[in-house]
């Protein structure tokens, strides 16, 4: 099973660097939500996937030998879930903030940080 | 033996059952404190007049409670907490050595620092976009991941500071803000997707995120792993936080763009985190990969210095100027690191206080010299010498500082960096060194001859004449320059503190055995 699921990981990176190349904004945008969504799967990936039994506790108290799900990789995804959510919503703000002052999504014409044609700084004193 | 539910467990099997002593509360300290501080301020961040009143006190607090953590490991070695009682390497540990400690209490002074001046510094519609909130979370952000000892939380961490930083980057909303800002958030936010990426196959590797089992793991793990596939990630990774050569450039295009504070604040803080977690994960979780990646390591570390020198050369912006030293002075570090010789990686810790300490007041200085003299550009301020001579001496301590010149805290690192490549024969990396020094010279100097000493050029001397406050403006600053003359001055004890913290990373038994007092996980 892991092995569909590292070709699955590769193709949602090899979508969210392609998006990232992008010049627009909003396509790296959706590059970002991707490349999250890539990386969760391939924490769950790596966690192994075993088809077992939930990890929780019987009635009875613990039972030795048997063997349960990995609970860990899923409370990581669970973090990095929430984490690329805010960062997401955040992002799309800037994103539509820096249309609505800039007039642009193009990153090529985002020069107002760093114009264009910058002085030298004076030769002579 | 399961029918058994009305005997007790016996939990000491899985869980902590010594209450923790009281002194290693220190650990977690720092977090409670910046967390409940940014969430009060964030409840009355309408009330503009009240938030320095409370957040002043809670700086000076931070500051106490990490000099006393650093206090507490120098006595004890190294000491480990872990969050809900389950034994490490289940429970979440935080693990403190001297380096974390060290970086704790500069950060926690270059906050401080921050906090007052943006007492004045940060207008009234600033602080009710939560200018304060901001800097207590981005604080705890930065000490959660100097103090934890589990790479996941480290990542956890990373992600409060950075979410923290872009709130203070876009505080004002201008153009310019946001501009720098889309670059700064998209950039780094691949970066922490690269350390999550790499922390998913260390996971897969070695099935545990506590970094003192990693450790353990990873010296049988050789051969078996592709750990320096790993490293090189985390060395992409972290870099990339850095502002290491090749990925720097989120840097020079966002720091000059925030409130001067602001500024001040991510130079002092947020590179420095990334070289700090490549130093715990390179030099303790992966010693014997470290090895076979030193020679990239020096590379980028040499040219990381030239090029930000070079850069700084470049500029008519004194902040844009500022960007491009703090990327010099990673190159320093990481330098510091690629020799991985004790007396590298001291220098690099004494480095890394140096730059914390001497950025931070150079931007605080860069925004006084704005106002004094009326803008950032160096071509047309002037003056500053004759209106202002306090603030022109204290700006030419800071400069000789940065360039590395006697006798101000910035030569000591680099005598012993310098010493240390020529012991094992990088006589490029210790020219490296001192060429980055001798450009940055120049381009300090050039500001210091043009918006100084130069007389003020007719057009800005006809703006208005700056009033600046001898407490909140002058305080701060005076502050971390002290800093830096007593670190020059008496660099001894800073010195032995960094060599013992350079002993506990290149052999990290105590750090371990701190995790695991029975002596290894099972």
């Amino acid at each position: 099973m892991e092995v569909p699921m590292a070709f699955l990981v590769a193709i949602f990176f090899a979508v969210s660097i392609y998006l990232f190349l992008s010049r627009h904004i909003i396509r790296i945008l959706l590059g970002a939500a991707i490349l999250s969504n890539a990386v969760n799967l391939l924490i769950f990936t790596s966690g192994r996937l075993t088809r077992e039994i939930p990890p929780i506790l019987p009635a009875g108290g613990a039972t030795e030998g048997i063997v349960t799900a990995n609970p860990l990789p899923q409370a990581l995804i669970l973090t990095a879930i929430v984490i690329a959510f805010s960062f997401f919503a955040f992002l799309l703000v800037l994103s539509y903030r820096a249309y609505q002052e800039l007039g642009t999504d193009d990153t090529n014409e985002m020069r107002f940080a760093e114009p264009e044609e910058q002085k030298l700084p004076p030769l002579g004193y | 033996m399961a029918s058994s539910a009305k005997e007790p467990v016996d939990i000491s099997v899985a869980m902590v059952t010594d209450p923790v002593p009281l002194a290693d509360w220190l650990i977690i300290a720092p977090l409670i404190l910046c967390t409940i501080f940014g969430a009060v301020l964030l409840m009355v961040r309408k009330d503009t007049r009240l938030q320095p009143i409370i957040a002043l006190p809670g700086l000076v607090a931070l500051v106490v409670i990490a000099a006393a953590l650093l206090a507490h490991v120098v006595s004890s070695g190294p000491v480990t907490m872990t969050m809900g009682r389950w034994l490490p390497p289940f429970g979440i540990s935080f693990t403190v050595d001297i380096l974390g400690a060290l970086l704790t209490l500069t950060g926690a002074i270059a906050a401080l620092a921050g906090g007052i001046y943006g007492a004045g510094d940060v207008n009234n519609s600033g602080r009710r976009y939560g200018f304060y909130p901001f800097l207590f979370l981005m604080m705890a952000g930065v000490s959660g991941a100097f103090l934890t000892g589990d790479i996941f939380n480290l990542y956890v961490w990373f992600e409060v500071l950075l979410i923290a930083s872009f709130g203070l980057l876009i505080l004002g909303s201008e153009r310019g803000q946001i501009d720098g800002a889309t670059k700064y958030a998209f950039l780094n936010l691949v970066a922490t997707t690269f350390f999550l990426i790499a922390t998913g196959y260390l996971y897969g590797i070695f099935g545990t995120l506590n970094m003192a089992d990693i450790a353990l793991k990873a010296q049988a793990m050789e051969e078996k792993a592709p750990l320096v596939t790993l490293l090189s990630l985390y060395f992409l990774a972290f870099g990339m936080k850095a502002a290491a050569f090749p990925v720097n450039f989120w840097l020079p295009a966002s720091y000059h763009t925030p409130r001067v504070v602001v500024s001040a604040l991510f130079a002092g803080l947020l590179t420095k985190v990334g070289v700090y977690a490549f130093m715990r994960v390179a030099l303790v979780l992966f010693p014997a990969e470290r090895d076979m990646l030193g020679w990239v390591i020096a590379v980028i570390a040499a040219l990381t210095m030239i090029l930000g020198a070079m850069g700084a050369l470049a500029q008519t912006d004194f902040r844009r100027l500022l960007g491009y030293l703090v990327i010099s002075g990673i190159g320093i570090m990481f330098a510091g690191i690629a020799l991985a010789s004790p007396g590298g990686i001291s220098a690099a810790i004494f480095y890394a206080l140096h730059s914390m300490i001497v950025m931070t007041a150079l931007y605080l200085a860069s925004g006084l010299a704005a106002r004094a003299s009326g803008g950032f550009s160096i071509a047309g301020s002037g003056g500053i010498y004759t209106t202002h001579p306090f603030l022109a001496a204290v700006t030419l301590i800071l400069f000789f500082a940065v360039s590395g010149l006697p006798p101000f805290s910035g030569l000591w690192p680099k005598v012993i960096l310098v010493k240390a490549s020529l012991d094992v024969g990088a006589w490029w990396l210790a020219g490296a060194v001192l060429l980055s020094g001798f450009l940055t010279t120049i381009a300090v100097g050039r500001v210091w001859v043009l918006s100084y000493w130069r007389p003020a050029p007719e057009a800005a001397a006809a703006g208005e004449e700056a009033n600046l406050n001898p407490v909140i403006d002058y305080a701060p600053l005076v502050m971390l320059t002290a800093i830096v003359v007593v670190l020059g001055m008496f660099p001894q004890q800073i010195l032995e503190l960094s060599q013992v913290g350079t002993e506990q990373l290149l052999n990290p038994i105590e750090y371990i055995r701190s995790v695991f007092p029975a002596g290894g996980a099972q």
